[in-house]
């Protein structure tokens, strides 16, 4: 019993460290710039400033950085599920000349990290003429080795039955994968999506070299640029740091399993 | 048998746009770094300079090194740290505990949230003065003979600092800095819920039998840990050691955020260095690409060590 008692404490101090950070970013974005101000600091705001979010809203284009980064990560993801349903499902249920050949070329190339590539992949990119587009942001990233491969797992698994039965009914495979597999694996299929979405919404670097223009820049880019402008107040920083990462942290509440199911699968499969 | 033709060519049409993509964005880009790396490529000149770039590098750029050394600091300083904390809570957390579920979506949290906006949040932690958490909790701690600390903003070396307030001379260890240190506990703090979740993974995948016959002879607490946890586990810690090495040698969007106040440099890693060839000024674009290839080899090498070395070591059960 007493045991119990000491994992549970060591765990509880554990989990505040974990969300201190939040906690005070939370609690310093409902200050006044005062309170911010105060030495020692003020734990807690005397009354909670709501209004400082739409304040931290209206100082920087968020609105616009917002909807770019929505359309970049709606479309990354769908391009994602696209392009790995397809590889998936061939991977997996098709037969053709080179397959083991191509895919063992293909979880090669995930040993390529990204940042190695980024000074010729932008110089591609500006040679194609898309440079400060939504195709410079969304195209590069519309492939993933790891939902090919996560995909492929699981169309493996589809009981072999199920083609058959389609078959006899008429059904090629282009039918079977789209009115037949694809519904029965959607929990798969929101994994893969989320991980997408997550690594496009959060993603930095590329977008900081291949845009240009305010109009352009994502949500991450933008708060960066702001929190390096001399003016900037913490509270507001504070506030827009929390409505940055509110998508992301909305959709883990809802779909928590799947994020750590991702994860794992990441990890053990391999 | 061989398959058909047509059937060869379906195959080839479903799997065309992710080849596509992987292909020109994936794989060329790195033929194509190789190739710009022999070049002394500008946005006017493009001019073939053979190895000019490596040897500027490897010999006549301290900078390069100065990055390398930080990059290595920033790896050995959170990849053992980051994976023994998270033994530690992941073995607490796969006792049969209440709350399991609760804790583990805590400590999760940071690894999902985004890199950019709670570094944002850990810079302000970090702020030197008063109003950061961090020197609130030391004035808390220590009263009034707190020091002023600078913490993210601090290129001085953490060991020299630490010599200082002992009264001790050591100002020769002026590596790592207190800024790297600083982006080093956000790095821990961020990415602890990631190896929690894998090692949990690893620790079910365990048959309980070997761990109920473990406690049977008398093997508890730290010695069940040590002697058959451990072991048992090592496969996933060496996958756990392998990812995170090569992340941390991939880091950049901490670095930037954190550490921007931080002007001499006694922060930037390898990948920073390469942003900041291409990005603030013009002409290194070529020189860039050369540090990015050593970058790549360094990661190509990393692996291929600690499979040899490690993974030789590593218990498959």
């Amino acid at each position: 019993m007493a045991r119990r008692i000491g994992t549970h404490i060591l765990l509880i101090l554990g989990a505040v460290v974990m969300v201190s950070a939040f906690a005070w970013m939370l609690s310093t974005s409902l200050m006044t710039d005062a309170e911010t101000q105060k030495v020692p600091i003020a734990l807690v705001p005397e009354s909670p400033q709501w209004g400082n979010f739409a304040e931290a809203y209206d100082q920087a284009p968020f609105e616009r950085y917002f909807i770019n980064s929505m359309i970049t990560s709606v479309a990354v993801t769908a391009g994602v599920l696209f392009s790995s349903i397809l590889a998936g499902y061939a991977f997996a249920c098709l037969e053709f000349r080179g397959r083991r050949l191509i895919f063992g070329a293909l979880l090669a190339t995930m040993m390529i990290p990204f940042e190695v590539t980024v000074i010729p992949n932008s110089l591609i990119v500006m040679r194609l003429g898309w440079y400060d587009t939504y195709l410079a942001l969304i195209v590069p990233w519309t492939a993933s080795v790891f939902s090919i491969f996560l995909l492929r797992q699981f169309f493996k698994s589809l009981p072999r039955d199920y083609f058959e039965a389609a078959q006899i009914d008429g059904c090629g495979h282009w039918r079977y994968l789209w009115q037949v597999a694809v519904p029965m694996m959607w929990p798969a299929l929101v994994t893969v999506g989320l991980f997408a979405f997550l690594g496009s919404w959060n993603s930095l670097l590329w977008p900081l070299i291949v845009t240009d223009s305010e109009m352009m820049r994502t949500l991450q880019f933008g708060l960066t640029v702001f929190l390096q402008e001399e003016h900037t107040e913490v509270h507001l920083l504070m506030a827009a740091s929390a409505f940055t990462m509110a998508p992301v942290v909305v959709l883990y509440l809802i779909l928590q399993r799947r994020f750590i199911e991702g994860v794992t699968g990441a990890g053990l499969k391999q | 048998m061989k398959p058909s033709l047509l059937a060869s060519l379906r195959g080839y049409g479903y799997i065309a746009p992710a080849v596509l993509v992987l292909g020109v964005f994936g794989v060329f880009p790195l033929f194509y770094g190789f190739y710009v790396s022999w070049f002394d490529w500008g946005l006017t000149v493009e001019r073939f300079v053979g190895f000019a770039n490596y040897s500027r590098a490897l010999f006549d750029d301290a900078d390069f090194w100065r990055a390398l050394r930080v990059t290595v600091y920033y790896a050995i300083g959170t990849v053992p740290v980051t994976m023994a904390i998270a033994f530690v809570i992941a073995n607490l957390l796969f006792q049969r505990i209440r709350g399991r579920s609760w804790y583990r979506m805590i400590y999760f949290l940071p690894y999902i949230t985004s890199t950019v906006a709670a570094a944002a949040v850990w810079r302000w932690v970090f702020y030197p003065h008063r109003q950061g958490l961090a020197s609130s909790l030391l004035a808390w701690l220590m009263g009034g003979g707190a020091p002023d600390v600078q913490w993210v903003q601090d290129s001085r070396g953490v060991i020299a600092l630490l010599g200082e307030w002992m009264g001790m001379d050591l100002s020769a260890w002026a590596e790592p800095s207190l800024a790297l240190v600083c982006v080093m506990v956000f790095s821990i703090w961020h990415s602890l819920g990631f190896h929690i979740v894998i090692m949990l993974a690893g620790l079910t995948a365990i048959p309980k039998e070997l761990l109920e016959a473990a406690s049977i002879d008398g093997a508890t607490g730290f010695k069940r840990a040590r002697y058959v946890t451990l072991p048992l586990l090592s496969p996933t810690l060496f996958f756990l050691l392998l990812i995170s090495t090569i992340r941390a040698f991939r880091t950049f969007n901490e670095v930037y955020v954190m550490a921007s106040g931080e002007t001499t440099g006694s922060a930037r890693t390898l990948t920073m260095y390469i942003f900041q060839c291409f990005y603030e000024s013009e002409g290194k674009v070529g020189y860039g690409c050369a540090v990015a290839c050593l970058l790549f080899l360094m990661i190509l090498l990393l692996t291929l060590v600690q499979t040899r070395l490690i993974g030789r070591r590593v218990h498959y059960s």
